[in-house]
């Protein structure tokens, strides 16, 4: 018990952290369900490598990291729309092209700075506990505006994951949603990336609603369950890093990680021994 | 099977303004037109029919109607105004065949989704709704299915859960692009009186099919498409040989005995029959 609660008792800063890290948590799984409902996967893990450069620039010249990393992201999703839009080639194509672009000039930025390493972890795997009050303000306002996001727009999000033709016809503008929603995933990993770090993020995104989405029938359901597994991992993560001395962020998303494949057995496990494979029985 | 002919109410009048009007139009997408010069108008309370091969423009012609597609040429009016811009007078089924992810939805909340056009995107859903939502579970058969995950439907049972949500609109027109495709004989009949029921209450219904037998056969036109217009009229006067042979490249052999539901207006009923039990 006291293994559980000490370090968080004795230590203001593991207090702001899991502050910090249970508001990214619930940003993130609101975000994540998207991703999943929607197939974004790629979009996301492409907006959370095309901060860096954003998020390089700033620090090299002083600016606030927040600002760089939303002009990378910007820059992410325009570069996307632009080829998707003028040429023939597949958005997979223009998300490939760009996030290996913005992680290689992100790169190259850094290199220009006389703390290379230092910087680069930081941006790539996070500062968790180094979160600052300030920071935890401007991630409480963010997971916020992203819940107040999707509760507004659940009807053309849901209509737009099940079929986007449905969404149009009934009157939800398909690129007016679609872009709201990289818009909200976007302000996840932008408010994110001080907490797990620009590489990490992708994994609270994924790893908690992947794990919801098998375990739910509603995407309600699906959602609360991707919060409980992101706070979980958080906790457990932190607790993890304090005791065994270990990188706080990737013990956190290692977590994440463990968890699904629990889950991921646990279903398979039921499956094969209550319930017959789900599928089509009686398609011809 | 049996075939309900007992409805007696009247649709509005024809004479009032189509719900569509084609004139001389030309559908098609990525700057090609795939059946150009198509003329044709939809009464209130008529049902429509558009019949061909796969690639013959069915579905390109709906599309151009809900407005997900540019019209080419000419002129497509819906309820003599630009299409796409009725969201809630419009409903429509695509032929979306989604593999990969299933969405983890229950039945119930894919058929709720036929409600949001007249909700919008912040309007709660009333009493009145769940009805509508129940009903609309009812008449296709899936009303034991409402709280089953949709993955875990058969093809037929989400197809009937697909035109439920159709039915849930409550629409004046319903754009159906091959509703029947993977129903089984059961839910066919529960289809086709869906359809007849939303006619007799005044709706107008455009369907792609590939049944010439039952579906075509109960509406007031039909169009015979082969990336053009092969012909167009009234099922009995239009499906023959010459044409079918036209249409699709081969003679249906057999008797193709042509019925029609019967809803005590427009259609000469010349042809009301049983069809097939086993059809």
């Amino acid at each position: 018990m006291e293994w559980l609660i000490t370090p968080f008792a004795n230590n203001s800063f593991m207090v702001e952290a899991l502050l910090a890290g249970i508001l990214v948590s619930i940003a993130c799984a609101v975000a994540g369900t998207f991703i999943i409902l929607r197939g974004l996967a790629f979009i996301g893990d492409a907006l959370a490598h095309g901060v860096l450069p954003g998020i390089a620039a700033a620090i090299l010249m002083g600016f606030p990291q927040i600002l760089g990393a939303a002009a990378g992201a910007a820059a992410m999703i325009g570069g996307i729309t632009l080829i998707t839009q003028r040429s023939r080639l597949s958005s997979d194509t223009a998300i490939g092209l760009l996030f290996v672009g913005m992680l290689s000039l992100g790169v190259v930025i850094v290199s220009r700075s006389t703390s290379f390493s230092g910087d680069l972890t930081r941006i790539l795997f996070g500062d968790i506990l180094g979160s600052s009050v300030v920071s935890i303000i401007i991630q409480l306002a963010a997971t916020l505006v992203i819940i107040a996001m999707a509760a507004v727009c659940a009807r053309p999000f849901l209509l737009l994951s099940f079929d986007p033709e449905q969404a149009e016809v009934a009157g939800f503008s398909v690129p007016l949603y679609h872009n709201l929603m990289l818009f909200m995933i976007a302000i996840t990993v932008i408010v994110s990336f001080q907490t797990v770090g620009t590489l990490l993020v992708f994994g609270l995104l994924i790893a908690p609603a992947g794990a919801g989405a098998l375990l739910a029938r509603r995407i309600e359901k699906m959602m609360a369950w991707a919060i409980l597994f992101g706070v979980l991992s958080m906790y457990a993560g932190l607790l993890i890093s304090y005791h065994f001395n270990l990188a706080a962020g990737a013990a956190i998303i290692l977590v994440a990680i463990v968890i699904f494949f629990i889950v991921f057995t646990f279903q398979n496990v039921r499956h094969r021994h209550f319930a017959p494979v789900q599928g089509k029985h009686d398609h011809p | 099977m049996t075939i309900p002919s007992e409805n007696t109410v009247v649709p509005p009048s024809v004479t009032e303004t189509p719900y569509i009007e084609a004139r001389h139009l030309d559908v098609g997408y990525n700057k090609e037109v795939v059946v150009a010069d198509i003329n044709f108008q939809l009464a209130p309370g008529e049902a429509f029919a558009l019949i061909g091969t796969n690639g013959c423009g069915k579905s390109t012609l709906l599309k151009t109607i809900v407005g997900l597609l540019p019209g080419m040429g000419g002129q497509l009016s819906v309820f003599g105004g630009r299409p796409g811009n009725n969201h809630r007078r419009v409903a429509y089924l695509g032929q979306f065949h989604r593999s990969g992810f299933v969405l983890p939805i229950r039945a119930i909340d894919v058929v709720r989704m036929g409600r949001f056009p007249s909700l919008g995107l912040l309007q709660r859903m009333t009493r009145k709704d769940d009805e509508i939502v129940q009903n609309a579970m009812q008449v296709m058969g899936i009303e034991g299915k409402t709280d089953s995950p949709l993955m875990s439907l058969s093809g037929g049972q989400q197809q009937r859960t697909y035109l439920a949500q159709v039915l849930a609109h409550q629409a004046d027109l319903l754009v159906l692009d091959e509703p029947t495709s993977g129903l089984d004989a059961g839910g066919r009949e529960l289809y086709l009186h869906a359809i007849n029921d939303e006619l007799c209450r005044g709706a107008s219904v455009i369907m792609a099919t590939h049944d010439i037998q039952e579906e075509a056969s109960l509406c007031h036109q039909v169009m015979l498409m082969a990336r053009k217009v092969v012909a167009l009229g009234a099922p009995n006067e239009v499906i023959t040989p010459a044409t079918l042979l036209e249409t699709f490249g081969i003679v249906i052999s057999g008797e193709h005995k042509l019925h029609a539901l019967e809803c005590k207006h427009g259609h000469e009923g010349g042809h009301a029959g049983h069809p097939n039990p086993e059809s």
